[in-house]
């Protein structure tokens, strides 16, 4: 048994042992859990891949005259301003204003709200256009001009839902090829996407959140930042296998961190061929060996984990629950898988090869002390379910 | 019997060559076997065209030695589809859709994509679908 104190005394001391998600399940066959627990501190988990629900806080400060944005477009994206005068929530799939989207489909989306973000980490500048409509304390009623992330006051990550727990698998039942967020799915279940880092994701390491919860220190593309609250759709009371492991998205996180402390290789704009723009996003999250319950759950094996297989040509869109099958990321890592008696291609839009890379970067940050564990606040909720969205008549 | 090897070549036509039948030359004249990846030769515009071409070494370089004596640039890289390193980041999502395997897992245990330049047969797949921009034409 260790405390979040013992743990983050043995990393001030620079003695604190850290592994990988990817390297503990061999050192604890090696050791046992008993002396593993004893002698390892933190495992790092890591995931990088498409996140949708991803956007910013940005605070540009004030001109002379000052202004009231009540419109705003960074780069010709729309962001919200209905915050503040002068603050605005820039989305990560917002396409850029006079994108032609689906109009000649399959669209490209070459660039919107994702690559915003991308470009203001990698320190570009960017155009800021403004309209209001004006007030006695704020007279301007139209702003362009040019700015860099440094010269904001404030640039702030805030993403109501990443780290989806577990995810589907994509595969086209139809005849026509489609265009989703999954990628582009080839007619008659030619190829399937997926879209998770498996066993080094975040909570399929700790899949009861026992230790990853609301004010968790996380490493968000390179910025020092913390999990807010439950992500958006979190919803960890689905189905599981014995061990525990959920069978389908179950939990999400809500993430925050500050901007200009990223580094862009770890914010990346992503186009998806007829569907839209979002954000893709390194997070690592470190887990603290408080004791051999939460090692154990760490020892998780792609073998051990399973992701529905979904038709989204018909089931998915029309949200009709159904799952062709199951199937391990082990099968899902050796390219292709088996589905009703056919072999099917598979890709994965998820970077297990960053995620790798996020997991050793940080548990170097531990090691070294830069980086501190915090004991949650709050706990994430076990035990919700996803509610769906009923579409009824007006009640009189 | 000569050994024959097989070269990627990628030729750069500037307009006014763009209408002169080269490369049936290089069958009829110098027996090269061909086999055509990409072409893009628009009338009165710039054209490019990626092959390869099969023969002895003699054949090859006198049928090159022919190309030349028009106003023609020859690129023996071979790059007509480029992937940018910078801007990959090894999801491998490109991967089922390349269909000669010139994008594959590299390595197993990293997950690693890599590219074997001389496995792409300019399909231009890999364009379409990377979500990075990490792969591009050359042309």
């Amino acid at each position: 048994m260790k405390t979040y104190q013992q743990i983050n005394d043995r990393i001030e001391s620079g003695k604190a042992v850290v592994l990988t998600a990817d390297e503990i399940m061999d050192y604890v066959d090696k050791k046992g859990l008993t002396t593993a627990a004893e002698e390892v501190d933190v495992v790092t988990t890591a995931t990088f891949g498409p996140m949708c629900s991803s956007g910013c806080f940005l605070n540009f400060g004030h001109s002379k005259p000052k202004i009231r944005m009540s419109e705003a477009w960074v780069e010709d994206v729309l962001a919200y301003t209905g915050v503040a005068a002068v603050d605005v929530y820039l989305g990560a799939t917002q396409l850029r204003h006079g994108d032609p989207a689906n109009m000649y489909h399959p669209g490209e989306f070459r660039y919107g709200g994702g690559h915003v973000i991308e470009d203001l980490v990698a320190g570009k500048t960017l155009q800021l256009f403004a309209l209001s409509y004006g007030t006695d304390c704020y007279p301007l009623r139209e702003l362009r001009t040019y700015f860099t992330i440094h010269d904001l006051n404030q640039a702030i990550m805030v993403n109501p839902r990443n780290c989806y727990q577990n995810y589907n698998v994509a595969i086209n039942d139809s005849d026509r090829t489609i265009y989703t967020y999954m990628g582009t799915l080839e007619p008659f279940r030619k190829n399937a996407n997926y879209c998770s880092a498996g066993q080094l994701s975040p909570l399929l390491n700790d899949p009861y959140y026992d230790v990853i919860g609301v004010g968790t220190t996380v490493w968000l593309a390179g910025a020092a930042g913390h999990v807010y609250a439950e992500g958006t759709q979190h919803a960890g009371g689905g189905q599981r296998t014995p061990d525990g492991i959920p069978m389908g998205g179950a939990g999400t996180l809500a993430l925050t961190a500050d901007m200009k402390q990223m580094r862009p290789e770890f914010v990346r704009g992503v186009s998806l061929r007829g569907y839209g723009v979002s954000l893709a996003l390194g997070v690592g999250i470190p887990i603290p060996v408080l004791n051999e319950d939460v090692l154990k759950r760490t020892c998780i094996r792609d073998r051990d984990i399973l992701a529905p297989v979904v038709d989204y040509s018909r089931d998915y869109p029309q949200n009709t629950g159904k799952v062709i099958r199951y199937v391990s990321y082990e099968q899902l890592r050796s390219g292709q898988i088996e589905v009703e008696g056919n072999k099917v291609a598979v890709g994965s839009l998820s970077s297990y090869y960053k995620a790798m890379e996020i997991a050793n970067l940080l548990a170097d940050e531990i090691r070294r002390g830069d980086f501190r564990l915090a004991e949650p606040i709050s706990y994430l909720p076990k035990n919700v379910r996803m509610k769906p969205l009923a579409t009824k008549e007006k009640s009189s | 019997m000569t050994a024959t090897v097989t070269k990627k070549l990628m030729l750069f036509f500037p307009r006014c060559e763009c209408e002169k039948p080269i490369i049936y030359h290089l069958v009829k004249d110098h027996n090269l076997v061909v086999n055509v990846y990409r072409a893009k030769v628009t009338p009165e515009e710039e054209g490019y065209l990626v092959l390869d071409v099969t023969g002895t070494e003699e054949d090859i370089d006198q049928g090159m030695a022919f190309v030349k004596t028009f106003n023609v640039t020859i690129n023996t890289t071979g790059k007509g589809v480029i992937r940018d390193e910078n801007l990959c980041t090894h999801c491998g999502y490109c991967v089922p859709y390349c269909p000669s395997g010139a994008l594959h897992i590299a390595d197993e245990a990293t997950r690693e994509v890599g590219y074997d330049e001389a496995e792409c047969i300019e399909c231009l797949a890999c364009i379409r679908v990377c979500p990075y921009g990490a792969c591009a034409s050359a042309f």
